[in-house]
């Protein structure tokens, strides 16, 4: 069993009863703040800088060649708590996009509904093929309900374009050529 | 000529009184300006320092220097609540629901008529005091008053007809009652000392003034002067004991259920107390215009002199309307019941002994200087 | 009949426990029947489909109580208890029958051990598709790397490539990164479609899955092979890339494409289909269904649903609607031309409005071509509802002849047809001008155009309601989706006719209120019995009555002309 420390409390003294020299160290308290270097940034002409792990709005990237990474996998609308994501899944047209038919699928339509969305980051955390991210975005607003509504290209407008380790894409391209069967 | 020779006499308490008044509402629109700045601050923030009027505010380094200040926000902040939807709640019981604003602001304006704030010597080389009227029973037409303003904040809890803003009036009045007593209570003795039987000023202020040329009341009757400033806070739905609209439990305690132009008159009317219960107290303890203790009245007569002790006075009352802001970010809100106990078992006590006290002294000395 | 009457069960011991099952099963099921959640992970194994064992997903661990050779007896352990002879290395569990005494172990060293082993190699030429991939949610490959995988590859060299997309038929296409070479696709078009048109070309790890050259996966049974490849491999075409089936919902419903009356499962995601798959039920379809049938929800959202109440083309609200209806039964001289496609709820309500003004109830039938597999001749789901409930006695005609020439002599009044178009059975729309045509429906047609009132009714996947099958079996089907906005349930509608034509006031109806007061009519029911309550398997009834009639029907997969007789609804899933 954890012992337990019993702290005397010691009776007050007579000036601590008045209170009147705590409120004497507050008020020098209070004061000396004052005159302290102010904190306050004046928003929209300097703005804060934005950690790297920041979950600000969810956007869909590119990859460094330009295309998109989300093959509309519909994990991040499964994984969403408040369901702020909605996909349209599609398919690739092989005759329109033919050095991206082998990823066959993307989504036809994304939607994320900012006006849902708790910023999270579980789709962030949730997307295989590391399409969605949690930027630095932190200021949106908008004047009805359907402007909250990032649709598709919002989302890659947002997004931008991120680095990429993996190629995964190209790569699954470079094997086709290569083609190792036999 | 003649005219203006025979209505002269009834024309000028007018000037003087709107000039007054528009003097006394322009220093609430910039005390809620202090508190905002001044609760900035406290806070390591900057506060107001956006709002930039159009020409005023491009005069090269001045404007910024006033945007910065937010010395334009007191009219952003007055169009705001003019502007505002003028909403009335259908539950309310609409005269007394109107009419509660008015209530609560009339006194304090009333009471600017006894206070004076400063002083001349005219043309007999006596020295007279700058005040509308300059009536011998000046603090006790103060304590009567002001205290009246309280019925604006129970008018109002209860007009509302809404449980937080009952709440709140009820609150409001029965505080009132409470500091009211070892208000006036602390205020025996400095009369007792300055108004010794027989001087001339009896309870006018500016008696109380003059009598504090030599040491300031303050410093001899620290007890009252504490007490005095207790009460205050109290009378003033201050914090620590803004009870009346403790936003934490009350929602927004008396004034839940008032918006816009109504709301802004509540506001005003609070720092109207606040600058007539700052007023009261530099003259009646921290020596109103006289310079510093035992250095009493540098200023030279005429005009200059005049204004010298007006400027003076006014520096002492903004001190203490910064006192009374710097106290609301010190302490945190009292419990209602911690209220009425110190209230009651505390000043009220204390106050008493205060005066029997002072009484005893003044006997002794007045048996000893006989 | 229970089958636990008719088969010999023997006791075996599965981990340790003795568990009583029936004799000339496999491990696998065995297991499966043990319960406690037990079960043996398997690829090429399918309950409808030879064994295969091909996959050595299924190792088990096996043995026997020891015999002495020479006199047979059973070797005792020192305590007492049989000495059991245990095979040194796992078997599979697929090709493995029960035997009395039989020990199985399915959750030792060894059984792991294989099992991570099997899903590792499997793994090794598997694409990372899980993203794109259709099977993802629903894919064993997925569930059993999970649960016996080791979690990360230790395969460092190039990964085999393959097509990725062929075309094997017009439903089906083929991903062959994603085959495991399980070869249930091969063995279900062999044995149960019948027509041999998919195998393997090359050897080793390059084994591709082909159709036979100039043959293509094209029967009308191809989608099943979608459904019993267990992974992504072969995909529907329509039903590719739709949706994730994580997100649908599951609804039992029947299929109404012919008499067979295939369970299915509708998929459905805030009211919108995306597919239908078959249900097991060992009575009626076992574990398959048409493609044909499964692309009949596309009906649900065509353009030209009936969407309005009206009365002579003007929206109304339904009680005006019956108001109206009710009116012209009630001048007599009225013909009800029901449907076959009528849930047996709605077929009753039928029935009753045409006794109540006393209208002769007639049917119209729709026959085709049957496959002597699961599609049969009587194209209807409800046939035999329709002689339950009593609406009719004989078989349906093909047309309506009779009640042309009744109509050409004035001898009708108001034609009250369901959902058949009367233009195209005798009657052209001269002749219906002639009478007041109520007309209840699903889709527009031409008889819908003339008709003075239109009742527009829910589809099958908007509904509650049964059908009864070629074999007398009396199924249930379930709404899977909401239907067209305002449209109430048929059955509430026609409550509103059926009770006025009786100076009835109408009574909000349920399901089950139908039920019961069809049970209270028709013997050949249970008295007890209720929509709600009616077993998932379906609900035999004794068709012997109806023996005399000739039915369509030919010989086809659960059907048998000669001896027609009461089917065994056996419990599903076994
Ligand atoms: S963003 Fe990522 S998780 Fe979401 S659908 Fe696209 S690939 Fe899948
Ligand atoms: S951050 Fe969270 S709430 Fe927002 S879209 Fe992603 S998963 Fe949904
Ligand atoms: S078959 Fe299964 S394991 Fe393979 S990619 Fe598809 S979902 Fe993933
Ligand atoms: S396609 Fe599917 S069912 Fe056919 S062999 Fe490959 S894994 Fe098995
Ligand atoms: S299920 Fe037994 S070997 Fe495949």
């Amino acid at each position: 069993m954890a012992k337990t420390k019993v702290l005397e409390r010691k009776p007050l003294t007579f000036a601590e009863k008045t209170f009147l020299p705590q409120i004497a160290g507050g008020l020098k308290t209070t004061f000396a703040t004052m005159l302290q270097k102010k904190v306050t940034l004046q928003y929209p002409e300097e703005r804060p800088n934005i950690p790297d792990n920041y979950r600000g709005v969810p956007t869909l990237v590119r990859d460094p060649n330009g295309r998109e990474k989300c093959v509309s996998c519909q994990l991040c609308e499964f994984v969403c708590p408040p369901k702020a994501i909605r996909i349209t899944p599609g398919e690739i047209d092989p005759e329109a996009e033919p050095d991206r038919a082998h990823v066959e699928k993307a989504p036809k339509e994304f939607d994320i509904n900012m006006l849902r969305c708790i910023y999270c980051g579980l789709c962030q955390e949730v997307c295989p093929e590391e399409a969605i991210y949690l930027q630095d975005v932190f200021s949106l607003s908008g004047y009805s309900r359907e402007e909250m509504i990032n649709n598709k290209e919002k989302l890659y407008e947002l997004g931008g374009t991120l680095p990429d380790s993996h190629y995964k894409w190209d790569k699954k391209k470079a094997a086709e050529v290569a083609g190792n069967s036999h | 000529m003649e005219l203006l020779n025979t209505s002269l006499p009834y024309l000028l308490p007018i000037v003087y009184a709107v000039a007054m008044i528009s003097v006394f509402m322009g220093l609430c629109a910039y005390s809620v300006l202090a508190e905002r700045k001044v609760s900035g601050w406290i806070q390591g923030r900057v506060g107001p320092n956006r709002t930039r009027l159009p020409l005023l505010g491009h005069i090269p380094i001045l404007g910024n220097l006033m945007t910065g200040l937010g010395l334009f926000q007191p009219a952003a902040d007055g169009l705001k609540f003019l502007f505002k939807e003028e909403i009335t709640p259908g539950h309310v019981r609409k005269s007394y629901y109107y009419l509660a604003p008015i209530v609560a602001l009339a006194p304090a304006l009333t009471t600017m008529v006894v206070v004076p704030f400063g002083r001349y010597v005219d043309a007999d080389g006596v020295m007279q005091p700058l005040v509308l009227a300059n009536v011998d029973l000046g603090m006790l037409i103060v304590l009567a008053i002001s205290s009246l303003g309280v019925y604006g904040i129970v008018l109002a809890g209860w007009a509302s007809n809404s449980k937080y803003p009952f709440l709140g009036g009820i609150r409001a009045s029965a505080q009132m009652i409470s500091f009211e007593l070892s208000m006036g209570l602390a205020l025996l003795p400095v009369f007792m000392w300055a108004a010794a039987p027989g001087s001339e000023y009896g309870m006018s202020l500016f008696g109380v003034v003059q009598s504090q040329q030599s040491a300031w009341l303050g410093l001899w009757q620290p007890l009252s002067a504490l007490i005095f400033l207790v009460a205050l806070f109290a009378e003033t739905n201050r914090l620590p004991f803004d009870m009346a609209e403790s936003e934490t439990d009350l929602v927004g305690g008396f004034h839940t259920e008032y918006g816009a132009f109504k709301f802004g008159l509540f506001f005003v009317a609070e720092y109207a107390h606040i600058i007539i219960g700052s007023a009261v107290f530099v003259l009646l303890f921290a020596g109103g215009w006289n310079f510093l203790p035992w250095l009493a009245d540098p200023w030279g007569d005429g005009l200059i002199g005049a204004l010298l002790s007006v400027g003076w006075f006014m520096a002492k009352v903004f001190f203490m309307i910064f006192f009374f802001i710097w106290m609301r970010w010190t302490l945190p809100r009292f419990r209602y019941d911690q209220v009425m106990s110190l209230g009651w078992k505390i000043l009220l006590p204390v106050a008493v002994g205060n005066l029997v006290l002072n009484t005893f002294i003044i006997a002794i000395y007045d048996t000893l200087t006989r | 009949m229970k089958v636990e009457s008719i088969v010999e069960h023997i006791t075996i011991k599965i981990d340790g426990e003795d568990v009583q099952v029936p004799k000339g099963i496999n491990v696998i099921e065995a297991v499966k029947m043990a319960g406690k959640g037990k079960v043996v992970p398997h690829y090429c194994y399918h309950p409808k489909l030879s064994i295969a064992g091909n996959c050595r997903m299924c190792m088990v661990e096996m043995g026997m109580p020891m015999r002495d050779r020479a006199t047979g007896e059973a070797i005792l352990e020192e305590d007492g208890s049989p000495k059991i002879g245990w095979m040194p290395k796992p078997t599979i569990g697929c090709a493995t029958d029960v035997a009395p005494g039989m020990h199985i172990r399915t959750d030792s060293e060894m059984v792991k051990e294989s099992r991570n082993g099997v899903t590792e190699f499997l793994l090794i030429n598997h694409p990372l598709d899980c993203p794109i991939c259709d099977q993802a949610g629903e894919c064993r490959l997925q569930e059993f790397s999970a649960e016996h995988g080791r979690g990360y590859s230790r395969f460092i060299e190039d990964k085999n490539v393959k097509p990725k997309r062929t075309r094997l038929g017009p439903r089906v296409m083929l991903d062959d990164e994603r085959c495991i070479l399980c070869s249930r696709c091969v063995r279900f078009t062999q044995e149960v479609a019948d027509e041999d048109v998919l195998g393997f070309v090359d050897r080793g790890t390059y084994s591709t899955l082909t159709c036979y050259p100039g043959k293509e996966l094209a029967h009308n049974y191809s989608l099943n092979t979608v459904d019993i490849c267990p992974v992504g491999a072969l995909t529907s075409t329509d039903f590719r890339f739709k949706m994730r089936v994580w997100f649908l919902k599951r609804t039992p419903s029947i299929c109404t494409e012919s008499s067979v009356g295939a369970n299915t499962e509708i998929w459905s995601r805030e009211g919108k289909i995306y597919r239908i798959t078959p249900r097991r039920n060992d009575a009626v379809n076992d574990t398959w269904m048409t493609d044909s049938g499964r692309a009949l929800y596309k009906a649900v959202e065509s353009d030209d649903r009936l969407t309005h109440y009206t009365i002579e083309g003007v929206h109304k609200t339904s009680d005006e609607v019956a108001a109206a209806a009710v009116e012209m039964l009630k001048a007599g001289d009225a013909v009800v031309v029901g449907s076959v496609h009528s849930s047996l709820e709605e077929q009753f309500y039928y029935g009753m409005i045409a006794q109540r003004c006393s209208a002769k109830p007639m049917l119209v039938s729709h026959y085709g071509e049957g496959d002597g597999l699961l599609l049969s001749e009587d194209r209807s789901p409800n046939l035999r509802g329709a002689l339950v409930t009593g609406l009719i006695d004989a078989l349906p005609t093909a047309d309506l002849e009779p009640l042309a020439r009744s109509v050409e002599a004035g001898s009708v009044k108001t034609i009250f047809a369901v959902n058949e178009d009367l233009t195209e059975l005798g009657l052209s729309k001269e002749l219906l001008a002639k009478v007041q045509v109520i007309y209840v429906g699903t889709h527009a047609n031409a008889t819908s155009e003339v008709a003075n009132l239109v009742i527009p009714s829910l589809m099958v996947f908007e509904k509650d309601g049964t059908f009864i099958n070629q074999n007398f079996l009396v199924q249930r089907f379930k709404a899977a989706v909401p239907g067209p906005r305002g449209i109430q349930p048929d059955f509430t509608v026609l409550e509103k006719i059926c009770a006025p034509l009786a100076q009835e006031k109408p009574a909000p109806v349920t399901i089950d209120a139908v039920w019961e007061r069809m049970a209270a009519t028709f013997d050949i029911l249970p008295e007890d019995a209720r929509w709600r309550t009616l077993p998932e398997a379906g609900l035999a009834l004794d068709g012997t009555a109806f023996q005399e009639l000739q039915f369509v029907e030919t010989k086809n997969l659960k059907y048998d002309p000669a001896k027609a007789e009461v089917p065994q609804a056996e419990p599903a899933g076994v």
